[in-house]
């Protein structure tokens, strides 16, 4: 988590940056002057607490969508370092390379082992690059599937945590079959019977999203989004222009309150106050505390059931008329 | 292959291309030859004839049908809806319409530059599809199978809540009826007025796929020109088979989105059922002409 003086801040988040310089600039005073500030660093500290509630108290779409891209959000590997002990980075599709958009091994949760995977973001400049900002190729969801069926093997759960701009649209990532790929995962996802679990902790987008996000159970943490294409790609396509994002992202319906309300994920799982990027230990402490009882309760299922409740979940989906 | 970039998503938004010449604009004007009854085509007579798109021979739109709207020059398959197809495929064009009652709905109240609603009343009125895919079952060969096939026409065949609905009751009435499905794709990918509902429909579809293929009945997934999103990252690269059209565009992203990310140029013959093939994605590629006996042939090596 980066210190208060490294941190950055959307637009929005101002008035908290506002605070913290404040309480910088009392610091100093009390370093320059010797006299105690204490009481007024205190009152300043809890004044950011209650300020990071008020912005985000009643946000936008789009501004749910630039807090799910914030750059201090914590990525999945934060995410299972924190939440997990014991993890073992697992490498490769065994077929043509290592995806580093794609990650994944085994690690233990609250003392029992599960199948973490998820898509990997960048922390800097050069980071972000290796991960290809979190968007894989088709070696990254065999890599995926190649973990998943390992845990199958030794009946062990599956978490996966989605964070994806899309699944990347690259001249070899169609030669090597990006739409196979994502469609064979869907396919064996639903098949797997061991339990599948899947959160997304920023961004939920497409097909890029769903090659590991079929699953018995769908989360969404708060600050995130999940939706068939990107505001900014969408507002191109069908407003044939750029300028439209934020209307966009109000019309895809694409928050997480939202997407319970339609039925199409399960629940919402809490952030730290103003959005996970403020404390990574809290975050990844909600997280894990949110998974454990899920987990629990999908174990008591059989097989079968796992996988005919997970037809009949997203055979529901969809709304029509019958004329 | 067309030096610009075809604008598939000007499709999907349910609007034609910005550029003159299109497939899409070209195949509406076909279909406008196929349309027109016989006293008005004194009076348009752009519609009786055709111009291949390829390699500009011309000829009239009953020729073009004799040849199954395959170029008889260069053997340009021009783009057809369902009907054609079904006309190609079933035995003395005889099929039975499924599910032909489900219909989309605006369940979001989306607007985009128009309300979604006004845009399938739109199209409703203009035109006799109802969604962009329709199911029949009739005999191939004297087999009994189950056909879905797309229709670009509507808004770019896009994926949404009833062609998810359709295909599902598709795959259990092949189940019911112990018989082969085959879907032919032609769409540019996700509705997006359907927001995440459409892409709920890739995981939707597979899962009844599930159960098709544990009741041991064969799925064949024919990709025609164009196919893409959501539907090649589904049900159209899942087939038992997955076959294609001779030059059909096929593949996840758009080529003018691959265009953009990467910086560069792509390459001749880029995500075409000839590379798709040299890739290993596709079983085979099978000229329309030859399709129906080519179908019933591997229907038949299923059974017996
Ligand atoms: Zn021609």
């Amino acid at each position: 988590m980066p210190s208060n003086a490294n941190r950055q801040f959307l637009d929005f988040e101002k008035p908290v940056k506002d605070l913290i310089d404040e309480i910088e600039n009392t610091k100093n005073r009390q370093e320059k002057t010797n006299i105690d500030m204490s009481d007024m660093i205190q009152r300043l500290e809890q004044n950011i607490i209650e300020k990071r509630k008020d912005i985000t108290k009643d946000l936008t779409s789009w501004q749910r969508v630039q807090l799910s891209r914030h750059p201090d959000r914590p990525y999945t590997l934060k995410y299972i370092t924190k939440m997990t002990e014991n993890f073992v980075e697992l490498f490769g599709d065994r077929n043509v390379k290592d995806d580093k958009a794609m990650v994944g091994g085994f690690a233990s949760l609250n003392g029992e082992t599960v199948m973490m995977i998820g898509q990997q973001k960048g922390i800097n400049t050069k980071m972000r690059q290796l991960r290809n900002f979190g968007m894989a190729n088709p070696e990254g969801y065999r890599k995926a599937l190649r973990l998943m069926r390992l845990a199958e093997k030794f009946n062990k759960p599956i978490i996966t945590l989605i964070d994806t701009p899309g699944a990347f649209p690259g001249l070899e990532a169609e030669e090597r079959g990006q739409g196979e790929a994502i469609a064979r995962n869907i396919y064996e996802m639903i098949r797997l019977k061991v339990p599948v679990i899947c959160v997304i902790i920023g961004e939920g987008a497409s097909g890029g999203a769903m090659g590991i996000g079929v699953g018995d159970k769908v989360f969404m943490m708060e600050n995130t989004w999940y939706t068939v294409i990107s505001p900014e790609s969408c507002s191109s396509i069908l407003w044939r222009s750029w300028d439209k994002k934020e209307i966009a992202a109000e019309q895809l319906r694409l928050t997480a309150d939202k997407m319970l309300g339609f039925g199409l994920i399960d629940g919402i799982i809490p952030e730290p106050v103003g959005g996970a990027h403020w404390d990574y230990d809290e975050a990844a402490q909600k997280l894990k505390d949110f998974l454990i009882p899920v987990l629990q309760e999908q174990k008591q299922k059989t097989a079968e059931q796992r996988v005919s409740e997970r037809i009949e979940k997203f055979g529901k989906m969809g709304f029509w008329d019958e004329v | 292959m067309a030096k610009e970039f075809e604008d598939f998503d000007a499709n999907l938004a349910g609007e034609e291309g910005k550029t003159e010449e299109t497939k899409s604009s070209w195949f509406k004007r076909i279909k406008k030859g196929i349309n027109t009854k016989t006293s008005e085509k004194k009076e348009t007579p752009e519609g009786l004839w055709t111009k291949c798109p390829d390699c500009n021979y011309i000829c009239t739109v009953s020729e073009l049908r004799e040849h199954l709207f395959v170029c008889p020059k260069c053997r340009y398959h021009h783009r057809v809806n369902s009907s054609e197809y079904y006309e190609i495929l079933f035995d003395n064009a005889e099929f039975t319409e499924l599910f032909e009652n489900i219909r989309s709905k605006d369940y979001l109240g989306f607007t985009d530059l128009k309300p979604y609603k006004k845009r399938l009343d739109e199209i409703w009125s203009k035109s006799d599809l109802k969604d962009s895919m329709r199911v029949a079952v009739g005999k191939v060969g004297g087999q009994d199978m189950v056909i879905a096939c797309m229709d670009f026409e509507f808004i770019g065949g896009s994926l949404g809540s009833v062609m998810g609905e359709k295909f599902s009751r598709a795959v259990d009435h092949c189940i019911a009826h112990k018989m082969p499905y085959m879907v032919i794709s032609k769409s540019g990918g996700a509705r997006m007025m359907e927001s995440a509902f459409s892409l709920m429909q890739l995981a939707k579809t597979s899962g009844k796929l599930s159960q098709l293929s544990d009741a041991g009945l064969p799925y064949i997934s024919l990709l025609t020109d164009p196919t893409f999103g959501g539907i090649s990252a589904s049900f159209g690269m899942l087939g038992d088979l997955n076959i294609a059209e001779p030059g059909a565009l096929i593949g996840f992203a758009g080529p003018r989105v691959i265009k953009e990310t990467i910086k560069k140029d792509l390459p001749e013959g880029f995500q075409r059922s000839e590379f798709l093939l040299e890739h290993g994605f596709l079983d085979f590629i099978v000229p329309r002409t030859e399709l129906k006996d080519k179908l019933a042939k591997v229907i038949s090596l299923f059974k017996n």
